[in-house]
Parts: structure tokens; C-alpha cells; sequence
């Protein structure tokens, strides 16, 4: 009878061992494999390469995967609505046409390891990503009405997404810098991008864990959460302000990865059925773990050349998703 | 009903619209303390709104008063602690399929816990009451998107239990419910009627509607008649409002509506 509930504290610890022995896997994977972890302690070079490049991406993949999954699990719940994903109030968009338009005015690449540049086009894909979600706001006419929501995040999304073909079509030379940034990248994440991914996290972790009774109360419906007494409309700009700036802060880190948002709260919800205030932490720690998989997977599979991780989070998470409708339909013709 | 001072609920002069289109025109209605009353009237009446309005779910002008008190002016908390509600229509279609059925009816708690505050051995005990009431604690780790139409009402009627209010509004409870269910819905408000609560509801069924002990009469967003159930005048009011297809009788010691 109570197997229910002891199975969320038990799949957390799983997720979290997978993670750490995930992790250990990145530390070995580059051009010169396991040796420099090894090697690690009496040569500088490769302390450097493992310390300095392999550690933080593989944590960073985690972090950002993470974000995702959280802003996942908070725009479903938000939104009553299993297929929505953290993309939905036009965040990716307004990131991406942040993104050009800080390619337009520094004219580089997003593969530069220049700081400044760098932090220009992180700055912009970040405000590019909250920007985008004001808009929607501003649009709906606040966060009380979920289906206007989703119809302005559709809008917003479009419109945005037209300005940016534009700027890319007055100047072509941003587009392959531009489409390094469509498909999402771990490949450049730091120690400074890791700390402001860690900080992001877990403040909006925080947050919608505090907010997730708003969750539950929800799913059964509006009238029902509102006769509860709670402020529903403070609550709910509250968790918009989670996925917003979740979304953001790994949108500008790593870029637009697809999939993760989506995929991690379903694959939770399929091993245990509880509560929001859980749902938040596993989505979180599943979408930490989905992406670091990838992000190996990608680093790995066709060595030593790289693919975007985001076009393999794409192609694993389309292929579950197609997987989960056929099993339904299954399920539903019996 | 005179005996009773201050009425549990008090509607005066409520007027409340739904898009362009005005639903209530000036209702004046009082509900007695410590009894069961039912609202009944045709489709389109204003029944469902009316009790939102009565529940502090939706915007409208004119008062509405709780024990006296103005509903508007009672802070959110205060009021989901002495008002609870149970909707019309199950739990927000299948979002909250994944939520175990003691996790939903702890929600009916909410109003008494402090934030974030792990419920008490009373929210416990509370919950296991409801539950127990309604006969859904066996199911109370199942989630509620394993349990049929009828097995999800009576989880929800037990979120609502679980508030332990002074007043109870329901909008028709009793769907999805099989006869034995609908009697032991019956007997579950008898029960808290006896307690001294006070209980509210919208119900489409006649005959159950004249088992309450007051009968609300709507029509067209105005209320036509309120008075006992057992009352001659209820029962012309009820005939007349259905254009006289039903008729009401005396069988078996109860009070019954049959098609004309």
C-alpha cells in the first residue's frame, strides 16, 4: 500500500547516483580519453583539461537539463496541459532573436571565448528569453486566462521568430553562428556559467517547491484551488517568474535544446504518481540527468567530432514521445 | 427557519454577469444555519452561478454575507476554512489523473496549514475521517486517474469533507454517482446537518432535492420561491417551473418527482 509513496525519495536517489556515475563518464570522454582523469594529479595539462573543460560542461549539461526539466514540470502543471514544455510563453524565440541581434552588433561568433562577447550574447539570449515572456504576458493581459496565455505565447513566438529570419536575412554572416545557437551546445559552458546556472536553479527550485500546493490545488480544477483561499493570480505570476527565468537562464548558457522540458516530467510521472512538490525536484534531477546523458552521447558517438546536443535531444526525445502515443493508443484500443 | 437568527448564507440584491450576457438578476436569498438546502431549477437558471457567487468564486455586484459578515471583506484564508466547495465536473479533466487520492483530499486541508508546514496529525486524522466518510479510503494510494467516474466523486466529496467547514456548497454531487452512492451522499450530509453544519446544493434530481430541508426555486437568473421542502406552495412552485411535466408525490414517507 505504501509502495507509492517511498517510490519518489528512492527513484531521487537513483536519479542522483546515475548522475554521478554519468558525471565520472564525462570526466573520461575527449581526445585524450579516460588518461588525463589519471593523469590528473601530476600533470598540470591534464588537470587543466579535466578541471577546466570537461568538468564544468558535463556539470553545466546537468545544470542547464535541470532548469529544463523544473521549467517543464512548472508550465505543464501551470498549464494543465502534459504536452506543454518551458518554450511554450515564446522564450526560445525571443532568446533566439536575442541572440541575433547581439550577433548583429558584435559581429562574431557564439563560438568566441572572448568574455566580453560572450557575455554579451548570453546577456541577450537571457533578457531576449524574459523579454519574450513579458510580451505574453503584456498580450494575454496577465496570467489569469491559461488558454490566452497560450495563444500569445504562440503569437509572440511567430512574430519574434519572423523578426529574427529578417535581421538573419539582411546579414547571412550571422546565420551559421546563429544556427550553432538553434541547436543547442554545451560546449562552451565554464565555471561562471555553471555558478549562474547552480544559483538560477536553485532559487526557482526553490521557489515552485514552495508553489506547488498551487499545483496540486489546480489540477483540480480553477474553482476548486480558488476555494482553497489561495491568491491564485499572485501565486501563478509567481511560477511564470520560475519558468521564465529557468528557461532563460539555460536558454542563454546552452542554447535551445529541445525535448528535455517535455521529456523529463513524462518519464517521472510514468515510474511514480505524486505530488507537484516532488514532481518539481525529480523533473529537475531527470532533466539534469537526460541532458548530461546526451550531452556524452554527443561528445562520444561519432569521436572526435561533436554533434549538437540539441539535435540528439531532439531525435531521443522525438522518438519517446512517438514510443508513449503508440503505447497509449494501445492502451486506449483495448 | 425563523427560529434561526443570522442565516449561514445571505444573498442581497446579487446581479452577476458571464461575458455580455447577465445570468442573475437581483437575487435576494437566505439560507438557513444548520440545515440542508437545494437549489433546483431548469438548465440555464443560474443555479451553478449562483452558488459560485455564494462561494466567493465569482466577481458580482450586491452582497453576499457569511454568518453576518461580508464574504468580500474575509480575507481568502479565513473564508476556505468556514466555506467549502466541491465543483461540477470531476477534478480539471484528467490533469490530476497522477495525484494519489490521500494527496487530494489532504488538499482540502490546505486552508488550515500553515505554508509549508507538513500537515498535522489533525489534517491527518481529518483526511482519514473524509475518506473514511465517503468510503475511498481503501483507494487512498491509488491515483485518481485509475478510479472511474463515480469513485472520483466520492474522492473529491472527501477534499471537500476534509475542509471540515461550517457551510458546504456542492454543485451537483451527485453526478456520476450509482443509487447506493446517492444514498450514502444522503445520509453523509444528514450527518453533517446533525453536527450543525449547513449544506448547500445544486441538484438536478427532484426527488433527492425534496429530501433537503429547504428547496431554493430558480428560473431564468431570478429566484422564483424558497421554502420548506415538505411545503405545498414548494411543491406548486416546482411543478409550475417545469411547466407542470412533473408531479409531485407522497410515497413511502418521502417526498417524490415523477414525469407528467
Amino acid at each position: 500500500m505504501k509502495l507509492q509513496r517511498r517510490r519518489a525519495p528512492l527513484l531521487a536517489l537513483a536519479l542522483l547516483v546515475l548522475s554521478a556515475a554519468a558525471l565520472l563518464f564525462g570526466l573520461g570522454i575527449g581526445s585524450t580519453g579516460f588518461q588525463s582523469v589519471l593523469a590528473a594529479r601530476h600533470d598540470p595539462i591534464a588537470l587543466q583539461i579535466v578541471w577546466d573543460i570537461r568538468l564544468p560542461r558535463t556539470l553545466g549539461a546537468w545544470l542547464a537539463g535541470g532548469l529544463l526539466g523544473l521549467s517543464g514540470a512548472v508550465a505543464q502543471g501551470l498549464f494543465r496541459n502534459p504536452l506543454a514544455d518551458p518554450y511554450l510563453l515564446g522564450s526560445a524565440s525571443g532568446a533566439a532573436l536575442g541572440v541575433a541581434v547581439a550577433l548583429l552588433l558584435f559581429g562574431a561568433s557564439p563560438s568566441t571565448t572572448q568574455w566580453v562577447v560572450r557575455l554579451g550574447l548570453t546577456g541577450a539570449a537571457f533578457v531576449g528569453a524574459v523579454v519574450a515572456v513579458l510580451l505574453t504576458l503584456a498580450l494575454a493581459r496577465g496570467v489569469q486566462q491559461t488558454l490566452r496565455l497560450l495563444l500569445a505565447g504562440v503569437i509572440v513566438g511567430v512574430v519574434l521568430g519572423a523578426v529574427k529570419d529578417l535581421i538573419t536575412i539582411q546579414s547571412a554572416d550571422i546565420l551559421v553562428a546563429l544556427t550553432g545557437f538553434m541547436l543547442g551546445s554545451t560546449g562552451l559552458v565554464g565555471w561562471s556559467a555553471c555558478a549562474l546556472m547552480a544559483i538560477f536553479g536553485a532559487g526557482c527550485l526553490l521557489l515552485g517547491w514552495a508553489l506547488a500546493p498551487v499545483l496540486d490545488g489546480l489540477a483540480l480544477g480553477e474553482s476548486t484551488a480558488a476555494s482553497l483561499g489561495l491568491p491564485l493570480g499572485a501565486m501563478r505570476a509567481a511560477l511564470v517568474a520560475v519558468l521564465a527565468l529557468a528557461t532563460g537562464a539555460a536558454v542563454a548558457q546552452t542554447g535551445l535544446i529541445a525535448f528535455v522540458g517535455l521529456a523529463a516530467p513524462h518519464l517521472v510521472r510514468s515510474v511514480v504518481k505524486t505530488t507537484h512538490a516532488w514532481l518539481l525536484v525529480l523533473s529537475t534531477l531527470m532533466g539534469g540527468l537526460l541532458l548530461m546523458t546526451a550531452d556524452l552521447g554527443a561528445r562520444w558517438l561519432i569521436a572526435p567530432q561533436e554533434l549538437p546536443v540539441g539535435v540528439l535531444t531532439a531525435v531521443l526525445g522525438g522518438s519517446y514521445l512517438l514510443w508513449l502515443m503508440h503505447r497509449r493508443s494501445l492502451r486506449g484500443g483495448r | 427557519m425563523t427560529t434561526r437568527a443570522t442565516p449561514a448564507l445571505q444573498a442581497e440584491g446579487v446581479h452577476a454577469t458571464l461575458g455580455q450576457t447577465v445570468v442573475l438578476h437581483g437575487i435576494d436569498l437566505a439560507l438557513p444555519a444548520g440545515r440542508w438546502s437545494a437549489i433546483v431549477g431548469p438548465n440555464g437558471a443560474g443555479k451553478s452561478t449562483l452558488l459560485r457567487v455564494m462561494a466567493g468564486l465569482l466577481p458580482h455586484e450586491g452582497a453576499v454575507r457569511l454568518f453576518g459578515q461580508s464574504l468580500q471583506r474575509l480575507p481568502g484564508r479565513a473564508r476556505a476554512q468556514r466555506l467549502a466547495w466541491l465543483g461540477q465536473g470531476g477534478a480539471g479533466e484528467g490533469s490530476a489523473d497522477d495525484l494519489l487520492v490521500y494527496d487530494v483530499a489532504m488538499l482540502g486541508r490546505l486552508p488550515h496549514q500553515r505554508w509549508l508546514a507538513a500537515p498535522s496529525p489533525a489534517d491527518h486524522a481529518a483526511v482519514e475521517r473524509a475518506l473514511r466518510s465517503t468510503q475511498a479510503w481503501d483507494w487512498r494510494e491509488r491515483p485518481l486517474g485509475q478510479l472511474s467516474g463515480g469513485e472520483r466523486q466520492r474522492v473529491l466529496l472527501a477534499r471537500a469533507l476534509a475542509v471540515e467547514a461550517e457551510v458546504l456548497l456542492m454543485d451537483e454531487p451527485l453526478a456520476n454517482l450509482d443509487p447506493p452512492h446517492q444514498a450514502d451522499w444522503m445520509h453523509t450530509v444528514r450527518a453533517l446537518v446533525a453536527d450543525g453544519r449547513t449544506v448547500v446544493s445544486v441538484l438536478h434530481e427532484l426527488s433527492m432535492a425534496l429530501a433537503a430541508d429547504t428547496v431554493a426555486v430558480m428560473a431564468e437568473g431570478r429566484l422564483l420561491h424558497h421554502g420548506e421542502a415538505a411545503d405545498a406552495s414548494t411543491h406548486r412552485a416546482l411543478e409550475h417551473v417545469f411547466d407542470d411535466r412533473v408531479a409531485i408525490h407522497r410515497v413511502a414517507d418521502q417526498w417524490i418527482a415523477l414525469p407528467r
